[in-house]
């Protein structure tokens, strides 16, 4: 038993041809972009999707454009059955999108329905099925060969339809029919109360695919999210991915499709700082990196990035420039004023700006408009101008998601990217307001130092992959021709800036020169003092040499006097005529 | 409001009844039809019989979901009436022969 499970449960994962053998699951386009990557290729091929949602979430549009990019852009004519909105409604409303329905219908590549049912119309006498639904759904099919199908919102038959038991065996068939006839379906359905995919359990019968759209407020801005909550027999993404629509359509935006594994670049460019490059090995940037400039108020975070673009437009390359907090016209003037003209690189098309409050529109929105943006221009340089904006619309967490998906989206291009960060007053100042270092290449940090009446800023280089890079502080100014660094004054264990800097450089001078003096001064000492001592040992020396001399010398004499002393002593006791032994006492006593 | 019953005997009645093909129940639905516009409608009733089998769409003009349905084109305004018509009280109230 259990070994004949085994091929049946190979067989829910991966759909088995007529051989048996295993093959993965066929998939269906939807066009929808993002949608694809989150559900890897498509929705499943010949089955019913379920796409459940509250009000105003964009079911009936991404329905819409399943079937209408399967029929313009995939050769898959689509029917669309609408329970809702009439064929004129639903032409009229997807028209600003650039669905052009009624050429579709016209060219026999779409079928639109309108499925109305009035309860109040309506008696219910006995038996019957819902075989008029099927017909009609079944004469479209045949009428354009379609191959997707789309029921919007067929719950609403729960409404006026009385019988809800034979409305339930009747949808069970239904959906069972559309497996068979080899139609890739979407089916919508409205959102149920506490937490319920549908309103009416319609999950139940279209259970291979389940996409939830959800539309909610956070901080008085809205945020489209899509999730795909289940997907019989795939991989799948899941987690819940801003969406946004546009006048292209609905968007999914997925954090990482490309799991980390973008080519890199070999070429470098350069800041537009010639010190900053030398501190980068004297090359620069690495292309297709990401750049975080972070310091606090006043640093010359936009300057940095202005240097960047400015070498970057020099070069004829082109940059795009998000402003969160200058119009482009005040940035432009600004910039002029430390000698970067960018107005030429803006009239030769080489430098776009993009000018938006943060709080404009919802995270999801920004980045579409960067994906688009950058599809239409094809930057070599994105500039965030401060990503810090962001967070007054997003929750930190939203944010890094949103920042890793265009570090990601643009890495995956080579397009390098510098954002700036600025950093509050009183925070630590390597913490940037969103944790976001973690996610950037090379992180320049920008830091004032007040002293001697003096704010002056210091740029260093806190990290930067694949380089090795200068680990010194520079003191960065700002003049009429750019930014220039210069080195600080580091002596004394203490960081010196400006005038500070000079006139300790001087100060420093002459107390070198002194120091200088001092140290001959002592040398010349030295010698003095060796030379003394030199002197004073010769003379203790000749001293030593007499002293032995004279302790040979009074060696004699002893030597003498006593034999002379002996001599006397014999003669005197003889002279007495005394013992010898008391002669000898005596002799001893003296 | 709609306590006016229509006056049987004024006007004609345009009924059509909707099926997908002739099945039991179609077939019942067209007796039970019969039955009633002989017994109330002597005279001044037409059935048209659409099998949307064939005739698969003239199902989206009257908005047929269900089958078998029994439009009443006249009188204005239209009723529908779905099932098998076997509750000949229901069907009366839905034709507006009896007060609802």
């Amino acid at each position: 038993m259990t070994r004949r499970a085994k091929p049946e449960r190979g067989a829910s994962e991966g759909r088995p041809d007529k051989a048996g053998a295993l093959k993965p699951l066929a998939k269906c386009p939807t066009g929808i972009r993002g949608l694809d990557d989150v559900t890897e290729g498509g929705l499943p091929r010949g089955r019913a999707s379920l796409v459940s949602g509250g009000a105003g979430c964009g079911k009936t549009l991404m329905a819409m454009e399943f079937v209408v990019r399967g029929a313009r852009d995939f050769g898959e004519p689509g029917v669309f059955m609408a329970f809702e909105e009439t064929v004129a409604e639903l032409t009229s409303n997807v028209a600003s999108l650039g669905f052009d329905l009624q050429s579709l219908i016209r060219r026999k590549k779409l079928a639109v329905d309108y499925v109305r049912i009035e309860r109040s119309e309506i008696e219910e006498t006995g038996e019957y099925d819902l075989e008029g639904l099927f017909v009609r759904l079944g004469s479209m099919i045949d009428e354009v060969h379609a191959k997707r199908v789309v029921l919007d919102t067929i719950e609403s038959l729960f409404a006026s339809l009385p019988n809800e038991g034979i409305l339930r065996a009747e949808l069970r068939r239904l959906f069972r029919w559309l497996k068979d006839r080899g139609v890739t379906a979407v089916i919508t359905a409205e959102q149920g109360q506490e937490g319920q995919l549908t309103r009416y359990g319609l999950e139940e019968y279209v259970s291979d695919c389940v996409i939830v759209l959800d539309h909610r407020v956070n901080n008085e801005v809205a945020t489209r999210r899509l999730r795909v909550v289940k997907y019989r027999g795939s991989r799948h993404g899941t987690n819940e991915y801003p969406t946004m629509i546009d006048e292209h359509g609905l968007s999914v935006l997925p954090i990482t499709s490309l799991g980390l594994c973008h080519r890199v670049s070999d070429r470098r460019i350069s800041t537009g700082i010639p010190r900053l490059d030398t501190m980068m090995t004297g090359k620069g940037y690495w292309q297709g990196s990401s750049i975080l400039v972070s310091g606090t108020a006043g640093t010359g975070k936009t300057s940095v990035a202005t240097a960047l673009v400015d070498s970057v437009c020099r070069r004829g390359d082109r940059c795009l420039y998000f402003s969160f907090e200058e119009s482009p016209d005040q940035l432009v003037r600004n910039m002029g004023s430390i000698g970067f003209h960018l107005d030429p690189y803006v009239r030769a098309g080489r430098l776009q700006f993009h000018s938006v409050r943060p709080t404009l529109y919802g995270l999801e929105s920004h980045l579409v408009t960067l994906h688009d943006l950058v599809a239409r221009l094809h930057p070599d340089v994105v500039v965030m101008d401060p990503i810090t904006g962001l967070t007054s619309i997003g929750e930190p967490g939203e944010v890094k998601a949103m920042l890793m998906r265009v570090v990601d989206f643009l890495k995956s291009r080579t397009i390098t990217t510098l954002f700036t960060s600025l950093t509050e007053g009183g925070t630590p100042i390597d913490a940037t307001e969103t944790s976001v270092s973690s996610l950037m290449d090379t992180w320049l940090l920008l830091q004032m130092v007040e002293s001697a009446g003096e704010r002056n800023r210091i740029l260093y280089v806190l990290k930067s992959r694949g380089m090795a890079h200068s680990n010194q502080m520079r003191e960065f100014t700002l003049t009429d021709n750019g930014i220039k660094l210069a080195d600080v004054y580091t002596g004394s264990g203490e960081v010196r800036t400006g005038s500070a800097r000079a006139i300790q450089e001087s100060r420093d001078k002459a107390d070198a020169d002194a120091a200088d003096q001092a140290s001959r001064r002592r040398q010349r000492e030295i010698t003095h003092e060796r030379l003394a001592l030199e002197a004073q040992m010769q003379k203790l020396q000749s001293r030593l040499a007499e002293l032995k001399q004279e302790t040979t010398m009074a060696a004699k004499q002893e030597l003498n006097r006593s034999a002379a002393a002996r001599h006397d002593t014999k003669g005197l006791a003889r002279l007495r005529k005394a013992d010898s032994d008391g002669a000898q006492e005596e002799g001893n006593g003296t | 409001m709609t306590k006016a019953t229509s006056s049987p005997k004024t006007g004609t009645w345009d009924l059509k009844l909707y099926i997908a093909g002739y099945t039991p129940r179609a077939v019942k639905a067209l007796e039970n039809l019969k039955q009633l516009c002989e017994e109330h409608l002597h005279g001044v009733y037409s059935i048209e019989v659409v099998d949307l089998l064939r005739n698969p769409r003239l199902a989206r003009g009257d908005q047929i979901v269900a089958v078998p349905t029994l439009v009443r084109k006249l009188p204005v305004p239209v009723r529908k009436i779905i099932g098998d018509l076997s509750n000949r009280e229901r069907v009366l109230v839905g034709l507006d022969l009896r007060p609802r």
